[in-house]
């Protein structure tokens, strides 16, 4: 059997950056600033990756909304081993999920993927939506922020755990499916030099949102961006009986 | 406030253009509860109302829906009515009955309800929005929340907002983003506000001598068929006699430096003797020294309690974003110049394998 995987990455403010406020408080500083790969989405690519390493699906397509330089994203997927990519270009900015599922919806209708994976959250927005939508928009099964992924050859069923509040939970859904993925799912490979050079001639495909028909102005807007209240560093004690005594004072236990 | 949505130019901006500048705003606020009181609006919503949809485990709301609640209440909105979605959900249905404030308690049971599986419950949300048309539908953002809400804003064509930490006002909420290292101000243009709300920024509503009419739904028709496509199969959850990690008022947290899921031992040991639940950090959890239930963190759990004990955890972004509301923050670390330092106002620089079985036997032998 083969299967399409269609495997979506955000290129985010590198998760090791202490972001800072604009001063104009417009939002958060970007420029200069180290950009990567979502996390979650590392994961993402890495799961489709390994489902055609092992035979399970025929081919990884990689998608990403956003600026130009979205695509120096998109190459880290094709080198992490995705066989092609669509962008889908626009410079307008905090595009909701909704409009990135919509997209996506119309990137479905004429890829026909058997299974879409997302990362489970974004880590500069941290909306954790766009799955989900996605899913709803298609009446798809969904499986989210999973931990384990189950899917065998000529199956048309995948098995998946998740992380739930209280532990652990196992679905299984039918494809096509919406799965979103989390840190714990795999261990992201890294993109080796060879494969980096040889990412450089797959092909990106560009598109626009009016291409398909989609209008992304985002209907929940952003008015400012501030800083959270801030915390300073307290005192240090010595040893637990000063500990014991702080907290005593303060009442805390 | 009232804004284009009603079908025409609002009051507010009627006054403001024929007044003089002292005059305006004192007039337009008497003006809009007249609004409120008078006018029907041209759409069919009502005025503000909310749905606030429940989590709980069958016995009683979270926590989270409680804190939820008040969200819903911070809306100053007509009514708020709350939905119970589960297989036997009587006792959930009175605790809901209770809260001051809550109007109707929709309850709906199903077996296909049971397990909470997000795209079952989906369709009786959709449901009820289209029959009673809230301007307002909310959730706990915790993991039942984040995975069930999204679907249901894309079902009704809107943008949903995810873990608000404050009401601005009916259209305007507050929401971290970063990891919490930056608070955006969001303004929904949406006619339907989908909303999941931080359990730790908001006070538990309280359950006392509300007295709502509870109103009994038919489940949504084709749950039989989706369940084909999507079945729950099994569930590994952690059963704990210690306080539950988002609601209790001391946690005791521990990091990779525990090197081990028998050394995480101490952890236990320091949180029963407190009478606290038990976190962790992603580090520890990725490591295998204790349960995923435990993370605290940007993608695991927001904790916000009276006492939050930091061992062997060094300060991660990531981390702090889950607990840097906590009231009192101690850390105790090898590093000194570990970044957890940063935010705690008590830091012992020191090796816990030492400290924290002190700390423990001290507060024990206080005790006795």
């Amino acid at each position: 059997m083969s299967l399409k995987v269609l495997v979506t990455c955000k290129r985010v403010v590198d998760y090791a950056v202490k972001v800072r406020v604009k001063p104009d408080k417009s939002g958060v500083v970007t420029e200069n600033v180290k950009m990567s790969m979502n996390p979650f989405d590392e994961n993402a690519v890495e799961e489709a990756v390994k489902l055609r390493e092992g035979g399970i699906a025929k081919e990884v397509v990689a998608f990403s909304l956003g600026p130009k330089g979205n695509q120096d994203t998109l190459r880290t997927a094709l080198a992490m081993g995705a066989d092609r990519a669509i962008h889908v270009e626009t410079d307008v900015q905090n595009v909701q999920p909704l409009a990135v599922a919509k997209c996506l919806k119309k990137i479905v209708e004429t890829e026909k993927p058997d299974v879409v994976i997302l990362g489970k959250q974004a880590i500069d927005d941290d909306s954790a939506q766009t799955g989900q939508i996605l899913s709803a928009l298609l009446g798809w099964p969904q499986i989210t922020f999973l931990s384990a992924l189950e899917l065998k050859k000529d199956s048309n069923k995948v098995k998946g755990v998740r992380e739930i509040d209280g532990g652990l939970e196992t679905l299984e859904a039918s494809l096509p499916v919406v799965l979103t993925c989390d840190l714990r799912l795999n261990v992201p490979r890294y993109a080796t030099l060879p494969n980096i050079m040889k990412a450089k001639k797959k092909p990106i495909d560009v598109k626009t949102p009016a291409d398909l028909g989609v209008d992304v102005d985002p209907k929940l807007q952003v008015l400012s961006v501030e800083e959270p209240p801030s915390r300073q560093a307290g005192k240090k004690v010595e040893n637990v009986d000063q500990l014991i005594a702080e907290l005593q004072k303060i009442g805390a236990i | 406030g009232i804004n284009a949505e009603y079908g025409g130019p609002s009051v507010r901006t009627m006054i403001s253009t024929r007044l003089a500048p002292s005059l305006r705003s004192s007039v337009a606020v008497q003006s809009q509860s007249f609004l409120y009181r008078s006018q029907r609006p041209l759409s069919s919503h009502r005025f503000l109302s909310s749905l606030v949809v429940a989590e709980h485990d069958h016995k009683s709301l979270t926590g989270g829906t409680l804190a939820t609640l008040t969200a819903a209440f911070a809306l100053k909105g007509e009514a708020v009515d709350v939905l119970v979605l589960g297989k036997d959900v009587q006792s959930v249905a009175a605790q809901a009955q209770k809260v001051n404030g809550v109007k109707r308690v929709f309850v709906s049971s199903s077996p296909h309800y049971e397990q909470f599986v997000a795209d079952l419950l989906t369709p009786s949300i959709v449901q009820l929005q289209n029959q009673e048309k809230y301007t307002h539908i909310l959730a706990p953002a915790s993991n039942f929340g984040k995975n069930l809400f999204p679907r249901v804003a894309a079902l009704l064509d809107v943008s949903a907002i995810s873990d608000i930490v404050q009401v601005v006002d009916g259209s305007q909420f507050k929401r971290p983003i970063y990891a919490g290292n930056a608070i955006a101000t969001v303004k929904s243009l949406d006619p339907i506000k989908v909303i999941t709300v931080r359990g730790t920024s908001f006070d538990k509503a309280p359950v006392s001598n509300g007295s709502a009419e509870i109103v009994n739904l038919q489940p949504a028709s084709g749950l039989d068929e989706l369940s084909g496509k999507i079945t729950w199969v099994s569930k590994e959850v952690t059963k704990s006699e210690r306080p539950e990690l988002t609601s209790a008022n001391i946690v005791v947290s521990g990091g990779r430096a525990l090197k081990s899921a028998e050394n995480f031992k101490i952890i236990y040991d320091l949180a029963d003797q407190l009478k606290a639940a038990v976190g962790a950090s992603r580090a520890a959890v990725d490591a295998g020294y204790c349960s995923n239930d435990l993370q605290v963190g940007q993608t695991g759990k927001i904790v916000a309690p009276q006492l939050y004990f930091a061992i062997g955890i060094s300060g991660a972004i990531q981390h702090l974003a889950g607990m840097k509301d906590s009231k009192v923050i101690v850390a105790i670390n090898k590093a000194e110049d570990a970044p957890i330092f940063q935010v705690a106002d008590y830091g012992l620089v020191g090796d816990l394998f030492n400290v924290v079985p002190e700390l423990k036997e001290k507060l024990a032998s206080k005790k006795a």
